[in-house]
C-alpha cells in the first residue's frame, strides 16, 4: 500500500474513533446544528491564524470556544428560537470567515482544502496531531461520561443529586472544539458534523447501552473511513465526501435492516 | 439523630420576578419530618417555580432559603422525555445519580411496584411505571426530604389513588417529611396532613379539610369539585401491568373505602 494511503488511513480512523463518542452525545444533546455552526467558524479561526501568525489549530479552537460560549448565552434570551439563531451565528461565521480570507493578500492557500478536506494529503505532523487530539478527546470524555450522561437524561434531577452539571458542559464543548479543529483536515468543515452525526444515529439500532453506542460508532465511523478512501482510490472520488457517502449508505442500510424485522 | 417533627427545609418570604412578571411573591413554606404537604394551585401559580428554588436551582430575587444541614433530598421532576435515540434501561437510569447494590435496587423497585421492569428500555414504559420509576430513584437517595412534582401526572385515577397510597406508606416507613405540588386537593386530601394553596402569593395553608372550605380556596377552585363524590367501589386492585391484585386493608384511611 502506498505510503500517502496508508497516512490516510491512520487520519481518518484517528478521526473516526474519537467521532464515535462524542457523536453520540451531539445526538443525544442534540446539538447536530450545534457542532454545524461550531465547525463553520472554524474557517474563521483558520484566517485569524494566518492573520495573527499564530498555531492554526489553536486559534480554531479558541475560535469555536468563544462561539460556544456566546451561543450558550444568547440561548437564554427567549426572543429567537434556537435554531434561527444558530443559522444566523452558522453561515454568519462561516461569511466571515471567507471575507477575511479574502482580504489577505498575497496568502496562497487551499480553500476547498479546508471546506472538503483533503485526507490524502495528511503529513506525518498532522497525523501525531489528530491521534494526540483522539486520545485526549477519549480520556477527556471517559473522564465526564457519568456527569454529563446524567445531565443529558435530566438536567435539573443531575443537579438536585449533586452531579457537577456546568464542568461536564464546558468540557464536552472544549472537546467538540479540539475535535472540530483537527479534524477538519479530513473530510473539511462543511462535512465534519457528517461524522459525528451518521455512525451515531446508525449505531442506535444496534446498541442496547449508551455505552455500546458510542463503541458501535466508532466501529461504523472506522468501516466508512476505510470504504471511502478505497472507493476513493478505485473510481477517483473526492476523499472526504466518499467518507461520508459511504456513512450515510451504511445508516440506510441500518434504517431498511431493523425496519424488515 | 431522626428527630421527629424536626425541619427539614423552609422558604421565607421568598420573592421571585421572571420576564417582568412576579412568579412568587412573600412565600412562607415550611416541611418538617414526618408531614405530608401538599403545595396546590391553578396552572401559572408558581408552584414548580417554589420547588425549584426550594431545591437550589432558582435564586429567588428576595427572601432566605434553608434546608437543614446535611439533609438529603429526593427530587421527582414533573417531566421526564428521554429521546429514544438514548439507549438507556430501567436500570441504568436509576443509577445514574450514584451507584448502589443490586438487592437495594431491586427492592426499591419492589417497593414502588416496578420490579418487573428493571431490565426494560425506560422509553418503553407507561406513564404510570414511569412515575414508579422517577420515585424509585427519589428514594434511592434515602430521602430525608421528599419532593415530588405532580408525582401522579398522566395516570389514571385509580392508579393516583394507589401512588398517593405508596407515597403515605413510604412517609410511614422512612420517616421523612415529603412536599408534593398536586392540581386537585380532593384526591390528595386523605394522605396530606397539610395543605398550601399557592396563587403566586400563600393564599391559604392548613388542614385540608379546612383549606377546602376556606373562601381563598374555594374561589380559586370554585365551590363544586367535580371529584368530591368520589367514591372507589373496586374490590381489588391492578399492578401497573394491569393485573388484578387482591385488595389489601393495610393502607392507611384509603380514600372512598368504607
Amino acid at each position: 500500500m502506498d505510503d500517502f494511503v496508508l497516512r490516510a488511513l491512520l487520519a481518518g480512523i484517528g478521526v473516526a474513533v474519537a467521532a464515535g463518542p462524542l457523536g453520540a452525545f451531539v445526538v443525544w444533546r442534540r446539538l447536530a446544528y450545534f457542532g454545524d455552526t461550531l465547525a463553520h467558524s472554524a474557517l474563521l479561526g483558520v484566517a485569524l491564524g494566518f492573520l495573527f501568525d499564530a498555531n492554526v489549530t489553536v486559534a480554531i479552537v479558541v475560535v469555536c470556544l468563544l462561539l460556544a460560549l456566546l451561543l450558550v448565552m444568547m440561548q437564554r434570551q427567549q426572543r429567537l428560537a434556537s435554531d434561527t439563531l444558530l443559522g444566523i451565528m452558522s453561515h454568519g461565521a462561516l461569511a466571515l470567515g471567507l471575507v477575511v480570507l479574502a482580504f489577505m493578500e498575497g496568502l496562497r492557500m487551499d480553500l476547498l482544502g479546508y471546506l472538503f478536506g483533503d485526507i490524502l494529503s495528511v503529513t506525518r505532523g498532522d497525523i501525531v496531531w489528530i491521534l494526540a487530539t483522539g486520545l485526549l478527546v477519549l480520556a477527556g470524555l471517559a473522564l465526564i461520561w457519568r456527569p454529563l450522561l446524567a445531565d443529558t437524561v435530566h438536567e435539573e434531577l443531575a443537579r438536585v443529586e449533586g452531579v457537577a452539571v456546568v464542568p461536564a458542559r464546558l468540557g464536552f464543548m472544549l472537546l467538540l472544539a479540539l475535535f472540530i479543529a483537527v479534524s477538519m483536515k479530513v473530510v473539511g468543515i462543511l462535512l465534519i458534523t457528517s461524522l459525528l452525526i451518521i455512525p451515531a444515529a446508525t449505531a442506535r439500532h444496534f446498541a442496547r447501552t449508551p455505552e455500546q453506542m458510542a463503541l458501535i460508532a466508532s466501529l461504523i465511523g472506522c468501516l466508512a473511513v476505510s470504504g471511502g478512501l478505497l472507493a476513493s482510490l478505485q473510481w477517483d472520488l473526492p476523499a472526504g465526501p466518499a467518507v461520508v457517502l459511504v456513512a450515510a449508505l451504511f445508516f440506510l442500510v441500518s434504517f431498511g435492516w431493523r425496519r424488515g424485522d | 439523630m431522626k428527630k421527629s417533627n424536626e425541619l427539614l427545609a423552609e422558604t421565607r418570604d421568598v420573592q421571585l420576578t421572571l420576564r417582568g412578571r412576579r412568579v412568587l411573591d412573600q412565600v412562607d413554606l415550611a416541611v418538617h419530618r414526618g408531614e405530608i404537604v401538599t403545595l396546590i394551585g391553578p396552572n401559572g401559580a408558581g408552584k414548580s417555580t417554589l420547588v425549584r428554588v426550594l431545591l437550589g436551582l432558582m435564586k429567588p430575587d428576595h427572601g432566605s432559603v434553608y434546608l437543614r444541614p446535611g439533609v438529603r433530598i429526593g427530587y421527582m421532576p414533573q417531566r421526564l422525555l428521554i429521546d429514544p435515540v438514548l439507549p438507556l434501561t430501567v436500570r441504568r437510569f436509576l443509577t445514574l445519580g450514584r451507584p448502589c447494590s443490586e438487592t437495594r435496587l431491586q427492592g426499591v423497585l419492589q417497593e414502588v411496584g416496578a420490579a418487573a421492569l428493571l431490565e426494560a428500555p425506560i422509553q418503553n414504559t407507561s406513564g404510570g411505571e414511569l412515575q414508579r420509576i422517577l420515585l424509585a430513584r427519589a428514594l434511592l437517595r434515602d430521602p430525608d426530604l421528599l419532593i415530588l412534582d405532580e408525582p401522579v401526572q398522566g395516570v389514571d385515577i385509580t392508579g393516583q389513588l394507589d401512588l398517593y397510597r405508596l407515597i403515605s406508606r413510604i412517609r410511614d416507613r422512612l420517616d421523612c417529611g415529603i412536599l408534593m405540588v398536586s392540581h386537585d386537593l380532593h384526591l390528595v386530601m386523605a394522605t396530606t396532613d397539610r395543605v398550601v394553596c399557592l396563587n403566586r402569593h400563600v393564599c391559604c395553608s392548613g388542614h385540608p379539610q379546612d383549606v377546602s372550605s376556606d373562601p381563598a380556596y374555594l374561589a380559586l377552585f370554585g365551590a363544586s369539585p367535580g371529584l368530591a363524590l368520589y367514591t372507589h367501589r373496586h374490590n381489588h386492585h391492578h399492578d401497573i401491568h394491569g393485573h388484578v391484585v387482591p385488595a389489601e386493608e393495610q393502607e392507611r384511611g384509603g380514600p372512598g373505602r368504607g
